[in-house]
């Protein structure tokens, strides 16, 4: 079936209507920019059709690019991929940029046919650069509706013109946000924007795009860039104001970026360079640019990882064959910062939330946490005053176990204490009924081990999620030994109902995040103690496209919570413990009572208002500084090797079941590096031999947990890449 | 190969760059044309005698634009057969017109005259445009920072304390007050008149003799804001840096360069040329050199060049009489002397740029005439002349008496 249909009313107008079979949402492929192109030559050389109408038969216009057409057309130029995507984006330019001359005169811009957009709801991506490159675009007053550019999230930039001509339509300051920042706005802030031109209501979309294509006159449909005389809104770069605005720009891109990502400095470059020369050469550098991004490992990666696999771990790909285990009534025990923030999303996801602690005090602030929550997001106008009712009165603050009766899972957020969680769990499973699945929300207890206090270790997992609830998009979901795969279904269809990207791991100390955060909390604690500049350690980190610095994040967490991992760890591990210098600079701190933010003094110094205020200069005189500092590159390399031969130990061990999984929960956990795409994309960058040869230069100047893992130095040997290798095990 | 003599070098007094400076009437070609009529008139220069007049010129835009070097031999007293190159190395555009010159003397003789003019209230510095700072390919690959943030980032890096930044701008200021009190210019400074001969300065206004710690220590930062806020340049600069986790803010008006107007002149030519015309070499110009260095320290170049410039002369720093070192920002001073452990004693005598003032393509000509001048007066016999340069760069050249 064809994406796009014609129909030419009495009026003369004709409406292209898109709407791909079997999708949800349209997505444009190169077959769909054929028909497009092929219906808008018939409209163009039809007489009796005055002008043109594109929408959708959705209600969204689209939802971008198919990405896996980009991926072709660099795999059919077989030894030359550049080539292959150069002339593969120039022939959606082309496409687009006859839309926009609608087959008027270049030189005297007369003869063209009006083109008008009418966008039913969300339009990303090439979503947005077909309207942006017809004449006028309409979109239906739709609240829930997204307009913008996503693009720089998973790697890349508006290819499809969109840089081109937001950035001529807005000039670089006012284009920044939706090109370098990738921000989506409602219709009617998009139009406040200038990203679109009229919002109008749903019913009247279609008409208001007709009467104005039929009103149209001959200057209503030449672009400004078409025209002679114009000028790049703000200035172009060598114009006084431009000037200072692109000086600006690039410092504001590096420093906002850590210049970690190529992605915004090749949009920078487009946009730059394309301000200096006519609009079909502006197009022709953007091709280039954007052709230079999609070569570049890291948006490959980034793709992957962020839009190709996100997508398919939330869509179940490793759900159990069960039937359908939504969750409608949920119970969540212990209403403290972790427990509220679950009942809070749920709530708002439409489920039924009993929220519980041990007094009533406590479950009331839980749900206080909700509403205030809520508020805020009222106060946004991101939600409605009717909507906060609804999820509001969807949780119940109480103390009673019994009023956990029905409940379809219960999520338990107590103290991290296997004896204060066994007995919650007796608790409550006394009281649920039989078909109930019961969570528990640690972040490090083994869940077998909890599970006894379970008659029912089939029905009993781990639902890991991160701080703030609200915000992280992650739930690591742990099977126990035991456990059962209607458990794993019921805590997948509950993480898809609360729009979280779920990981499997199986159960091991520490999981699969916290094993992997760790090493890297440690190493910034061990590089502390060994004398690195603490700046450098953060700075590093930074660099990589860490959130947070290690002393940073160790300061978050609290130091408390380190010295009872590093006990814990200890007493496991016995002989084998090899963290002693970590302890000792955990030690020395909390000694001084520098136990990390809460406390208002860590390895940063806060004000009395718990502002961060920088580093405490204290640290010079705890952990005096080396004479020579080591690279940047030695101080990253120990930070990302750190975490990823942990990550390969968890493959190894089988914690991790699905390496997509390794590199989604990385990122989306804790913000590992995301320009890589996760740490199974990093080393597959760095090729097995090199990433090998690397962790044993490390593991002799810094100690043996650096050793690489047999399945690395086994697949050094043998030249396997763990997408290559791993990716068929995990469709299978 | 002959050796290249300086047989003259001249200045205009340096105005204040602004509105109510007294040479902010005077175009830049005047003021160039004066400064040839100048040294043409004290040495006798009449007919096709010179092989070029190479000016460096910064912002080569507008009336500095167009190669000004050629236009200024036009509208002056200069032969037209004489040409004229314009040259821009930045900061060290003076200098190295001197240097092109001495280079060209002792590959084929003759004689040029090298010099630069900088009317930076007229023509605002950057407005020439520089993709190194708006080029996202090179600005974000090579961490561009303005060079305010540069010179922070020196002070930084080095140690240099606010206290310790000020105290070189007051005994700038204090140095150059008593040279001027003491004539210690009067050999090279030439006032620029206008067109009636009427005289616009004849003096350099920029500097403020009573200038002490307290004044200075009322003054701003300049650069926190672009560092900290908009649009950020200081985390820019810590992406090559990150051993730091702050740059310090330590430059303000008061210790950095002043902006002026100004124009210099050095007549380089070789032996024959001078016995010819009865005269007499006022220095030899021993080795001169140029070099890069890492861009977003930026100027730093000053210690690189120096070392290679004595490397190639065959001299050690202890063999140098007088340093001048242009005074672009305090900590590019205080670098240089931390590097060669070389005592203030000998450095800047007669104050600098932070006093004076730092007509960016002339300034490194001046030098050359102030550090001869000082020479003559204390009889000493080698003096090395060195700048920092925009985008990571230094140059400097040593002269000596003969």
């Amino acid at each position: 079936m064809a994406d796009f249909t014609m129909k030419t009313g009495a009026d003369g107008v004709a409406v292209i209507t898109w709407d791909v079979a079997d999708r949800s949402m349209n997505v444009m492929s190169m077959a769909g920019f054929a028909e497009l192109d092929a219906l808008v030559a018939q409209a163009l050389a039809d007489d009796g059709v005055k002008g043109v109408v594109i929408t959708s038969g959705k209600d969204t216009f689209a939802g971008g690019m198919d990405l896996n057409v980009l991926a072709a057309m660099r795999d059919e130029a077989g030894d030359d991929p550049a080539r292959g995507l150069f002339d593969g984006i120039m022939g959606m330019h082309a496409v687009l940029r006859r839309i926009e001359r609608a087959g008027m005169d270049p030189k005297t811009l007369k003869g063209g046919k009006p083109v008008a957009a009418a966008l039913p709801g969300t339009a990303l991506g090439i979503g947005l650069e077909l309207p942006l490159a017809c004449h006028r675009i309409f979109a239906a007053d739709n609240p829930r509706a997204k307009i913008g550019f996503p693009e720089i999230n998973v790697g890349i930039f508006p290819g499809g013109g969109g840089t081109t001509r937001v950035s001529r339509k807005l000039g670089l300051m006012a284009s920044a946000p939706f090109l370098l920042e990738g921000k989506l706005r409602s219709p009617v802030d998009a139009q406040r924007a200038g990203l679109i031109d009229e919002v109008v209501a749903p019913d009247a979309l279609l008409d208001a795009a007709r009467a104005w294509v039929l009103a149209a006159g001959g200057d209503d449909i030449v672009k400004p860039w078409d025209r002679k005389g114009f000028r790049f809104p703000g200035g172009a770069p060598y114009h006084p104001a431009g000037y200072m605005t692109f000086v600006g720009a690039s410092a504001m891109v590096a420093g906002q970026t850590w210049n970690a990502y190529p992605a915004p400095r090749a949009l920078l470059s487009a946009i730059y360079e394309g301000a200096q020369v006519d609009f079909d050469t502006a197009l022709r550098i953007e091709a280039r640019w954007f052709t230079h991004i999609l070569l570049n490992p890291s948006s490959s990666a980034m793709i992957r990882t962020l839009f190709l696999d996100k997508e398919a771990l939330e869509k179940g790909a490793n759900r159990p064959d069960q039937p359908s285990q939504k969750v409608a009534r949920l119970g969540v025990i212990g209403a403290g910062m972790m427990g509220a923030g679950i009942a809070n999303v749920a709530a708002q996801a439409g489920i039924d939330v009993v929220l519980l602690d041990a007094t009533d005090e406590q479950a009331a602030r839980g749900r206080a946490h909700a509403q205030s929550d809520m508020e805020k997001a009222v106060k946004r106008g991101r939600m409605t005053a009717d909507a906060r009712n609804a999820a509001l009165a969807r949780i119940t603050a109480t103390t009673d176990f019994a009023a956990l009766a029905g409940v379809d899972l219960v999520v338990e957020a107590v103290f991290e204490d296997p004896q204060v969680k066994a007995e919650v769990t007796r608790k409550a499973m006394a009281h649920v009924g039989p078909d109930c699945v019961f969570a528990s929300n640690t972040s490090t207890l083994p869940i077998g081990e909890l599970a006894q206090a379970s008659d029912r270790p089939e029905d009993f997992i781990g639902i890991h999620f991160f701080s703030p609830v609200e915000r992280m998009a992650l739930v690591e979901i742990i099977r126990g030994a035991q456990t059962g795969p209607r458990a794993v279904a019921r805590a997948l269809d509950f993480a898809r109902q609360i729009r979280k990207t779920p990981i499997v791991v199986n159960d091991a100390r520490f999981f699969y995040a916290n094993r992997c955060i760790i090493p890297y909390l440690n190493e910034g604690m061990r590089m502390l103690g060994e004398g690195v500049a603490p700046a450098l350690i953060e700075n590093a980190a930074r660099m990589l496209g860490f959130p947070l610095g290690p002393l940073q994040l160790i300061d978050e967490t609290s130091l408390e919570l380190g010295l009872r991992i590093a006990a814990a760890t200890k007493a496991a591990l016995g002989d084998a413990y090899a963290d002693a210098p970590v302890d000792a600079v955990l030690q020395a701190m909390a000694a001084g009572g520098r136990l990390g933010r809460k406390a208002g003094a860590g390895f940063y110094a806060y004000s009395d208002r718990g502002d961060r205020q920088g580093l405490w200069p204290g640290l010079a005189q705890m952990f005096p500084q080396a004479d020579t500092q080591p690279d940047l590159v030695t101080v990253q390399h120990r930070l990302m090797f750190a975490q990823v031969l942990e990550a390969v130990r968890a493959l190894e061990s089988g914690v991790l079941g699905d390496i997509r999984e390794g590199d989604v929960g990385a990122i989306l956990g804790w913000g590992f590096a995301p320009w890589s795409g996760g740490p199974f994309s990093w080393l597959d960058m760095l090729g097995a031999p090199y990433a090998e040869a690397r962790a044993d230069e490390l593991a002799e100047s810094c100690g043996p947990r650096f050793a690489p893992p047999a399945l690395l130095r086994e697949m050094a040997a043998s030249g396997q890449s763990f997408h290559a290798r791993f990716a068929a095990r995990a469709a299978a | 190969m002959s050796d290249a003599f300086i047989y003259d070098a001249i200045r205009t007094p340096r105005g204040r760059g602004r509105p109510d400076g007294a040479l902010h009437e005077a175009t830049a070609l005047h003021v160039s044309a004066g400064v040839l009529d100048a040294l043409a008139a004290r040495n006798g220069i009449e007919g096709p005698v010179l092989e070029d007049v190479i000016w460096g010129t910064v912002t080569q835009i507008g009336e500095q634009g167009g190669c000004i070097a050629r236009t200024a031999v036009l509208a002056s007293s200069l032969d037209e057969t004489i040409p004229g190159l314009s040259i821009n190395r930045f900061c060290g555009s003076g200098l190295e017109a001197v240097g092109l010159a001495a280079a060209q003397v002792r590959g084929s003789g003759g004689a040029y005259i090298a010099g630069g003019v900088e009317m930076m209230g007229r023509v605002a510095m950057s407005s020439d445009g520089a993709a190194i700072a708006v080029d996202p390919t090179v600005a974000m690959e090579t961490h561009f920072v303005p060079q305010g943030i540069a010179a922070d980032l020196i002070a930084t890096e080095y140690g240099f304390t606010r206290q310790d930044v000020d105290a070189l701008a007051v005994e700038s200021q204090h140095r150059a007050a008593r040279a001027w009190a003491e004539g210690r210019f009067a050999r090279s400074v030439v006032p620029v008149r206008d067109v009636n001969g009427l005289v616009l300065l004849d003096h350099d206004e920029h500097i403020r003799a009573g200038t002490d710690m307290a004044a200075l220590a009322r003054l701003e930062p300049s650069f926190k804001a672009m560092g900290e806020v908009m649009p950020g340049f200081d985390r820019v600069a810590l992406l090559r840096y990150p051993q730091h986790e702050r740059i310090e803010h330590v430059h303000h008006a008061g210790n950095s360069s002043g902006i002026v107007d100004g124009a210099s002149g050095v007549l380089v030519a070789d032996r024959e040329w001078g016995q010819a015309r009865g005269l007499r070499p006022r220095a030899r110009i021993r080795a001169s050199a140029k070099i890069g260095t890492e861009p977003t320290i930026m100027l730093t170049g000053p210690v690189a060049v120096t070392e290679k410039v004595l490397a190639q002369a065959g001299m050690t720093i202890a063999d140098i009489d007088l340093f001048e070192v242009n005074e672009a920002f305090a900590a590019v001073v205080l670098r240089f002397m931390q590097a060669f452990g070389v005592s203030a004693d000998k450095v800047n005598v007669n104050g600098g740029a932070i006093a004076m003032g730092h007509p960016l393509g002339a300034t490194g000509a001046m030098l050359i005439g102030t550090v001869l001048d000082e020479l003559e007066r204390t009889g000493q016999g080698t003096g090395l002349v060195t700048l920092c340069v925009a985008s990571g760069m230094g140059v400097a050249m040593i002269v000596e008496r003969v």
